[in-house]
């Protein structure tokens, strides 16, 4: 069998391996299985509103997803993700606060927003960077410890400095007038503005990784750092270029949760989608190619999920349970298919 | 505040860091391995929810811990399995499985979620609680603190003084010198992960049986437990006792917060709680910074006498962590 293809039927296998556990646990709870995956469906794409609320969902799982395969390139593993997006929202918010009253047209000022947005995901990323170049700081507990504090810069901004009239509540930040939201796409709950950069975002990724000697220096060091180091690949810089890279992508997915889905800051701006977008970066093996489709499909599962606990009475939760078994299962697969080909091959030459 | 006050919150102190205690030492004792189990933050909520879950079924608190362990044991070995014998990144499975339990204890929990049940009752240990201090201290808890206590010693023990916690810290350490030695460096690993996995899996009942007694959902307050646990490992340089220090440091930023919450009026309490974050990646610089090129650079350029003085400090502060942690072992 061609390898492509063993590769391909390998993966098929850990999906149906995550969709037959997923039924048995809802079978266990006593759930009918192929009527929750039924609901599923249904709820993601059943309607033209329900299609266009994934694609709304999959804008920031697809920017934070392309960022983190710049890190992933270079052998980082940027789990301060979440807190990059939630300094972008903080960012643009407070950009927009400031020229709320400026006689800019609204257009300029949601631009620049965006890029504000940009600029705070960057500041933060770099912050992990810094800790792991300068302090030798491991990024998974850099980033760990700083989506903590990203998350308490957010809580005490809406409850203290920018705290509704009155008083302050876990429901955000006084909503901004309408002309400063991304303008909607119709009647649907998405604008087209930010389908359009999330697309930008992925292609960047995909041009800087495939046709750049900057991608072509990330891919070497996440490779072998000590031997590019040898070699001549100033590691420091390619490793805060990769961490400034993808901070800018998950802040610019803040703004736009800010400016297009919320229109104000909420305690919660950064939503999972992080996290998620690490999961989608792993199932698709960090190659670009594949990150449309998986991230659409992990957001058809969001919407999906949303429904069920009124139809089905079953926890929406199950919906982060199978894009979990998915990525498990395919690992597993994989895995064992790694080492069955080490062993035939080590067979066949006579080891 | 009086002093009677202090010592009441200073026990409260050491109760409350119980849960943590569990955790961070069952992960010091696989990351000594040399696995990251990066599972923590979901596994807390999922045994959390299954030690709640089993305990009010059965009435059983016992059980309840039981079903923590081998959940945490469980999930450890699927850790071990996919690592050492299938050679996947270790952080990669870690990761997964952190976010799969999560929504597997909120999905099989709903249930469960705000039910009354048991709960670990309080056992003061007779004339040792009325030592002055001490006995409110520690010796006014229930069950499940005085293990938390009980363990620290224990793991040292082991680890420090013992033959086979050598073994231990070699097949973390030194793999390849461990497997010239006669060592079985992989049957080590998984034994050392599952064990790790199963003390790990305690640290939920202790919150859902002890500490925050019953199961409430997504509002349980636990989620990132786990994730914090991860940071007071690293903190605590891989050391038994020096981790239960990190995991009682932050109970007690905790409780300050609250208790500073009224004189501090401007701050929300919410931010307050997240406080000793800043702390610990503060500490965990301090902590590393002696191991970077730069620093060594820099300190090389120095006078002799403030090299030696600030060299020393580094050096005192320093922590390594295990040179094979996260790497797989495999006999060429």
């Amino acid at each position: 069998m061609p390898k492509s293809l063993l590769d391909v039927g390998s993966r098929l296998l850990g999906v149906i391996l995550a969709l037959v556990f997923t039924g048995l646990l809802l079978l266990a709870t006593g759930a009918p299985p192929l009527e929750a995956f039924n609901q599923l469906i249904i709820g993601s794409v059943g309607s033209t509103r329900k299609i266009v609320d994934v694609i709304a969902t999959a804008v920031p799982l697809l920017l934070v997803t392309a960022g983190l395969l710049m890190t992933f390139a270079a052998g980082l593993w940027n789990i301060g993700i979440e807190g990059q997006i939630t300094v972008g929202a903080i960012f643009s918010t407070g950009l927009l606060r400031l020229l709320l009253d400026s006689q800019l047209p609204p257009g300029v000022i949601i631009a620049l927003a965006i890029m504000a947005g940009a600029l705070g995901g960057a500041l933060w990323a770099a912050l992990a960077g810094v800790l792991k170049i300068y302090g030798g700081v491991n990024e998974i507990f850099s980033g760990l410890g700083l989506n903590f504090v990203a998350t308490t810069l957010t809580i005490w901004l809406i409850f203290g400095p920018w705290r509704r009239p009155g008083v302050g509540s876990m429901s955000g930040t006084e909503p901004f007038p309408p002309q400063f939201s991304l303008p909607q796409f119709g009647e649907f709950r998405v604008s087209l503005w930010a389908v359009l950069l999330s697309i930008a975002g992925i292609a960047f990724v995909f041009m800087v990784l495939r046709g750049t000697a900057v991608g072509l220096r990330l891919k070497a060091l996440g490779k072998n750092s000590r031997a590019s180091y040898i070699l001549g690949i100033l590691t420091a810089r390619y490793t805060l270029i990769a961490f400034l890279l993808c901070g800018a992508l998950a802040g610019i997915a803040g703004a736009l949760q800010v400016t297009g889905v919320y229109h104000r800051l909420i305690p919660s701006i950064s939503s999972g989608y992080g996290y998620l977008g690490l999961l989608v970066a792993m199932l698709v093996n960090y190659q670009v190619v594949w990150v449309v489709p998986v991230a659409l499909f992990y957001a058809a599962l969001i919407v999906g999920s949303i429904q069920l606990p009124i139809v089905l009475r079953i926890e929406s939760s199950l919906a982060g349970v199978l894009q979990g078994a998915l990525v498990l299962f395919v690992m597993i697969v994989e895995g064992i298919r790694q080492r069955w080909q080490e062993h035939t091959e080590g067979k066949q030459s006579g080891l | 505040m009086d002093f009677n006050q202090l010592i009441i919150g200073l026990a409260g102190v050491i109760a409350s860091a119980s849960p943590i205690v569990f955790a961070v030492t069952g992960e010091t004792i696989s990351e000594r391995a040399g696995v990251i189990n990066l599972s923590l933050n979901g596994v807390i909520l999922l045994t959390a929810m299954a030690g709640f879950a089993t305990a009010a079924t059965t009435g059983s608190v016992l059980l309840g811990f039981l079903m923590g362990a081998l959940i945490g044991a469980a999930v450890a070995f699927i850790i071990a399995f996919t690592s050492i014998t299938l050679r996947q990144s270790q952080v990669a499975v870690g990761f997964v499985l952190t976010l799969m339990t999560r929504d597997l204890a909120y999905y099989l929990g709903s249930p469960f979620t705000g039910m009354s049940g048991p709960r670990v009752p309080s056992q003061p240990i007779p004339l040792l609680n009325e030592i002055p201090v001490l006995g409110p201290l520690f010796f006014s808890h229930n069950l499940v603190v005085y293990a938390s206590l009980v363990l620290i010693i224990i793991a040292w023990l082991w680890m420090f003084r013992s033959y086979p916690g050598l073994v231990l810290r070699g097949v973390g350490e030194q793999p390849a010198s461990a497997y010239m030695r006669g060592i079985n460096v992989n049957r080590q690993r998984y034994l050392y992960t599952i064990l790790g996995g199963a003390i790990v899996g305690l640290a939920g009942p202790a919150y859902s049986l002890s500490v925050k007694a019953g199961w409430q959902g997504t509002i349980s307050g636990l989620d990132g437990i786990g994730w914090i646990a991860l940071a007071i490992t690293v903190f605590g340089g891989w050391h038994p006792l020096r981790a239960a220090f990190g995991a009682y440091l932050f109970a007690f930023l905790q409780w300050l917060s609250l208790v500073l919450q009224p004189v501090l009026t401007g701050i929300p309490s919410q931010a307050l709680q997240v406080a000793p974050f800043p702390l610990m990646i503060l500490a965990l610089l301090l902590v590393n910074a002696g191991n970077t090129e730069w620093v060594r650079r820099r300190l090389a350029a120095l006078p002799e006498k403030q090299r030696k003085r600030i060299g020393g400090i580094l050096r005192a502060l320093n922590v390594a962590p295990p040179a094979a942690l996260g790497t797989n072992f495999r006999k060429e």
